[in-house]
């Protein structure tokens, strides 16, 4: 074959790769310090607890990218896992530091008087905490059991995930009486480890605790995107029937890599949630979960930093001009939607790795978009098509 | 008691019949592109809001007009969404031909502009957009004409879509910074605003003393039929409609037959847009229209699409009406109220009055989906030798 | 390979243009490259047969023909025109008449549909054809389908959806017809009719003729052979020079 291959398969070293493994690990920590010693002397309190904010979405980014730019799996539907997280540490929030036998202010003007029995476990912070990630997780673990068995993908996978998500978005909002329906929950005033949520000490700590656990996040994704398992997910994403007939299950394997994204995206709102004060069931607004995925896809899908860069860049441009041009936001909001999917389908990272190619370091690294075997699997398909139709 | 339920029954019914003119276009466009648009609902509204316009004009003229205006209104609405959806398809969709998920963003995108257009078009910036669509065509047409098209239009194309976009902005920035107040004022305000249907179709028809069948809805319905009777003829007894079906079924095989299948797909958009038009001026008998109308009715029939099944009527006429149903029935609080008098039955209907709200009828609703999609993952009339994903 | 790999394809007559001109195609499938460097020619009103085992790239050149499938060097001229940047429907609307490998009958309109589709072909062609009916020579050559007007194109079996394929491919009334293995999984007696029918084709309506075929005495009946292997063409010539040993060695399996 004369023609020079886009992606050598790698061959490099063990030596080399773990080099590059730890001068990627250096930059994320480097980059992390930044993040948590350098940018709260820069930038005032308020804009402080913007960047935090962004910051936790882009945790959700990294989870879109996991199921769509990896996997080819498009959730609409994310919103879902998101405002569970939120809701499961706010719940815990609402009832900490209350005196004993008392509830929730909002449950008196329902006229409930006893605590409903699924508050009960959130007196614990130890619940909580593994709830916040296990009940998104299992949720998310369950629809996609129930729809990747059938073999229901594509278009109709994405459109199922907005329905449920406009299911829960009903069951939230319409239920008063469990969860204080429209207006959310509140967590400004509550007090989490002697502090209130929404002082200058709790804000910080937060802000920390979102740099971290992005961090930590990224590392997750990176590790669970290279080596046989990430090559698993792109082969999937590319030809799922491929992977079937080499007698791998694709299902187990999308709902697996379901319930992780869900998780993530349960993490990542419990922390906006604390960053912002509250949670309601906006955060089940269809378009905030569609906008989930053009974060990813405005970074570049399938790396994990344009995940990440997407949705910071994203949330930046949203905020500026949606203070100056209110108007405007939903335009351009609009207009990203088609630039990125006609112009610029790989989006920044994308754009940027064609202009400069492999002098980039490895964080800009990741799992090419076309696989060179994918060429080789039509020709064996066709091959082996016209052999079955003489045969017969 | 059977009157109670012939009444829940027709609601049921006049509820699927909402559902499935909204999804018809819908699935006739899934089923030929394998494209969901989720801009669908913003071609209703904009439906809607011709109706909206329709009705105004109207009232200027007065006695008659008033009384007829639905008329013009329906073909008026469905060639203003068929116009947009044609708009949309040439210069977007069709350059995302199998990618249906991000064909699927890309639809997103425009019903957020969509949504924005009706809530900030103003005279200077529809003035605007004419000097841009003026520019952009003109220009293209000049460029093809004297120059080596193919050669430059990678190029060409954006330097020409952002130059015209950018004189028009700038007109239009002027127009709106120096015109009036009356000039500049919105076209519709944001808030929702108020159709009202013409006196024949408020009341309704009585049938003994406690039927009562809005006529309203009854005229939802027969629109619905009338919509139907159309789409089968067309489909079934047109040369266009052959064409569709034939793409429909085996798109290279069709096009290796010659028919031109880009002219297909630009005209069942088209089709599907326009139907969408028409049912965004049939809800404006049912409630007020605003920018968010189309959000109300989507979701629900894009589960009209999932149940139905792709590329048959019959399933989407079939889904819609059980959908339509079950979501009255349990969340009228008839179920309940028809279990009440078992006190056997008591857990069961505490159940079922949990879920007596339109809202909540629609949490139960699809789990009911779900579960059905576990025994039928295509379907209820899957179409042999296609895959669910298309 | 120490056939005519290189001299060019002896046209007869100097008036016979080439119907269809093959030049340095080359074709690739992500980054394996399927068709390498396949010069062909198709002399007008004459049938050229294509030979080679399973898959060397016959389909994949047959698709690349009709539009299917584009190239990525190389140009294919269709009487004298290039129509390489041309969709399918616009070449089958140029005259150039399609039958698939696994013939491809839309299995949800009727037999009567099936081969009412097959007008599309004649574009701007044909004007006074009245495009309600169906012309009787098409029964005249597959009196079967005569019968089956009503059924669903679908569920008709291989050698009916066969004959269907071919006779929906000549209500365009084609120029060039492409046929890929017309006899392949069909039970003898039928393919004794296709082949008939194909003679017949060729022997009234004059057109030329594109075959990809295994059958040793159909092939035989063309003008011209090519041999392909490994998606390039390794001999070709004309029929009566197909010897055993070019058989062998590249048909044989």
């Amino acid at each position: 074959m004369a023609v020079d291959l886009p992606i050598q398969p790698r061959r490099t070293s063990k030596a080399l790769r773990q080099k590059r493994l730890l001068i990627e690990a250096g930059i994320v920590v480097a980059i992390a310090l930044v993040l948590i010693l350098v940018m709260p002397l820069v930038l005032t309190g308020f804009r402080l607890g913007l960047l935090g904010r962004f910051l936790s979405l882009a945790i959700v980014a990294l989870g879109i990218d996991l199921i769509w730019g990896f996997t080819g799996l498009l959730s609409l539907g994310h919103g879902i896992f998101f405002a569970l997280g939120g809701y499961a540490f706010a719940m815990y929030l609402q009832l900490t530091e209350l005196p004993a036998g008392q509830l929730p202010e909002f449950f008196s003007l329902y006229g409930v008087s006893s605590l409903p029995w699924f508050w009960q476990p959130f007196y614990s912070l130890p619940f909580t905490l593994l709830a916040m990630v296990a009940i998104p997780a299992i949720v998310a673990g369950l629809f996609g059991y129930l729809v990747f068995r059938n073999r229901i993908r594509g278009v109709y996978f994405s459109i199922l995930t907005q329905a449920a998500l406009v299911v829960f978005f009903n069951f939230f909002n319409g239920q008063q009486k469990l969860i204080n329906g429209t207006n959310g929950l509140k967590t400004a005033t509550s007090v989490f480890l002697g502090q209130q949520v929404g002082g200058p000490e709790m804000r910080y700590f937060f802000y920390v605790a979102t740099v971290i656990a992005l961090a930590l996040m990224y590392a997750l994704c990176r590790w669970l995107t290279s080596g046989r398992f990430g090559r698993m997910l792109v082969a999937i994403r590319d030809d799922e029937n491929r992977v079937r007939f080499s007698g791998y299950n694709p299902a187990s394997f999308k709902v697996l890599v379901f319930a992780v994204s869900g998780a993530i995206a349960g993490i990542a709102g419990a922390l906006y949630t604390v960053q912002s004060g509250i949670i309601s069931p906006q955060a089940m607004d269809i378009g905030f979960s569609i906008e989930m995925v053009i974060w990813v896809a405005v970074g570049g899908r399938a790396t994990l930093i344009g995940a990440i860069l997407g949705a910071v860049l994203v949330n930046i441009a949203r905020t500026m001009l949606s203070e100056r041009f209110p108007d405007v936001w939903l335009f351009f909001q609009g207009a990203l939607f088609l630039l990125v999917v006609t112009a610029l389908p790989d989006g920044i990272v994308g754009w940027v790795r064609s202009r400069f190619g492999d002098r980039l370091p490895a964080l800009f690294g990741g799992p090419s978009a076309v696989p060179a075997y994918v060429a080789e699997m039509e020709l064996e398909a066709e091959s082996y098509r016209e052999k079955e139709l003489a045969d017969q | 008691m059977i009157e109670g339920l012939i009444a829940g029954l027709f609601d049921g019914i006049s509820i699927g019949a909402v559902l499935l003119i909204v999804a018809l276009g819908l699935a006739i466009v899934f089923g030929l592109m394998g494209v969901i648009n989720l801009a669908h609902g913003e071609l209703m509204m904009l439906g809607a809001y011709t109706t909206y316009v329709v009705q105004n004009g109207a009232k200027g003229l007065g006695g008659w007009a008033v009384e007829s205006y639905i008329f013009v209104a329906l073909p008026l609405a469905f060639l203003v969404a068929a116009l947009v959806g044609l708009l949309m398809e040439r210069s977007v969709i069709r350059h995302l031909y199998g990618r249906p998920l991000e064909t699927l963003l890309a639809t997103w995108g425009v019903s957020l502009i969509l949504r924005q257009f009706v809530r900030s078009v103003n005279s200077p910036m529809a003035i605007g957009l004419v000097i841009f669509a003026a520019l952009f065509v003109v220009g293209l047409w000049v460029l093809r004409r004297y120059t080596d098209w193919e050669r430059i239009r990678s190029w060409a194309n954006p330097v020409f879509f952002l130059l015209s976009f950018a004189i028009a902005a700038l007109a239009g920035f002027i127009l709106q910074s120096s015109g009036s107040a009356q000039f500049t004022r919105a076209w519709f305000s944001a808030r929702n605003v108020d159709v009202t249907p013409p006196s024949w179709l408020r009341g309704g028809l009585a049938l003994g003393t406690v039927l009562q069948f809005p006529y309203a809805r009854l005229f939802i319905i027969v629109l619905t039929v009338l919509c139907l009777v159309g789409i089968y003829w067309f489909l079934q007894k047109s040369v266009w409609g052959l064409r569709i079906r034939s793409v429909t079924q085996n798109r290279s095989m069709s096009a290796c037959l010659g028919i031109p299948t880009e002219r297909v797909d630009a005209l069942t958009f088209a089709l599907g847009s326009g139907l969408a038009g028409i049912a965004g001026c049939a809800v404006t008998l049912l409630g007020s229209v605003g920018p968010n109308l189309g959000g109300n009715y989507i979701v629900d029939a894009f589960m009209v699409v999932v149940v139905g099944g792709v590329g048959k009527l019959v399933g989407s006429i079939v889904a819609a009406m059980v959908i339509g149903i079950i979501t009255y029935l349990v969340g009228s609080g008839t179920l309940a109220l028809v279990l009440s008098p078992f006190a056997a039955l008591q857990p069961v209907t505490d159940f079922f009055t949990f879920f007596a709200t339109t809202s909540m009828a629609k949490v139960m609703v699809f789990a009911l989906i779900i579960a059905f999609l576990q025994v039928r993952p295509a379907g209820m009339f899957p179409q042999k030798g296609r895959s669910v994903e298309v | 390979m120490s056939q005519s790999v290189a001299t060019p394809l002896p046209i007869a007559d100097p008036l016979t243009a080439p119907m269809l001109k093959i030049s340095g195609l080359n074709f690739f499938y992500g980054e394996s490259h399927i068709l390498r460097n396949v010069d062909l020619t198709v002399p007008k009103g004459q049938m050229v047969c294509l030979i080679g085992r399973n898959g060397v790239g016959k389909t994949t050149l047959l698709k690349n023909i009709m539009g299917l499938l584009r190239p990525r060097q190389g140009d294919i001229q269709y009487e004298g025109q290039s129509v390489t940047a041309l969709s399918p429907d616009q070449r089958a609307r140029r005259g150039i008449g399609y039958v698939p490998q696994g013939r491809e009958i839309i299995p949800r309109l009727s037999v009567r549909e099936n081969l009412l589709v097959g007008y599309e072909a004649l574009g701007n062609r044909g004007q006074s054809i009245n495009r309600q009916t169906i012309p009787e020579e098409i029964f005249e050559l597959f009196p079967v389908l005569k019968t089956m007007l009503e059924r669903m194109g679908g569920d008709l079996s291989g050698g009916q959806q066969q004959q269907l394929a071919i006779a929906r491919a000549m209500m365009g009334k084609p120029k060039l017809l492409v046929l890929d293995e017309p006899t392949e999984g069909i039970q003898p007696s039928i393919i004794l009719d296709i082949e008939a029918a194909i003679r017949r084709i060729i022997a009234t309506a004059g057109i030329s003729v594109l075959l990809v075929e295994q059958h040793l005495h159909f092939v035989r009946q063309a003008d011209y052979y090519y041999a392909m292997q490994k998606g390039g063409i390794v001999a070709s010539g004309p029929t009566q020079e197909l010897t055993n040993d070019v058989i062998q060695q590249f048909l044989a399996v």
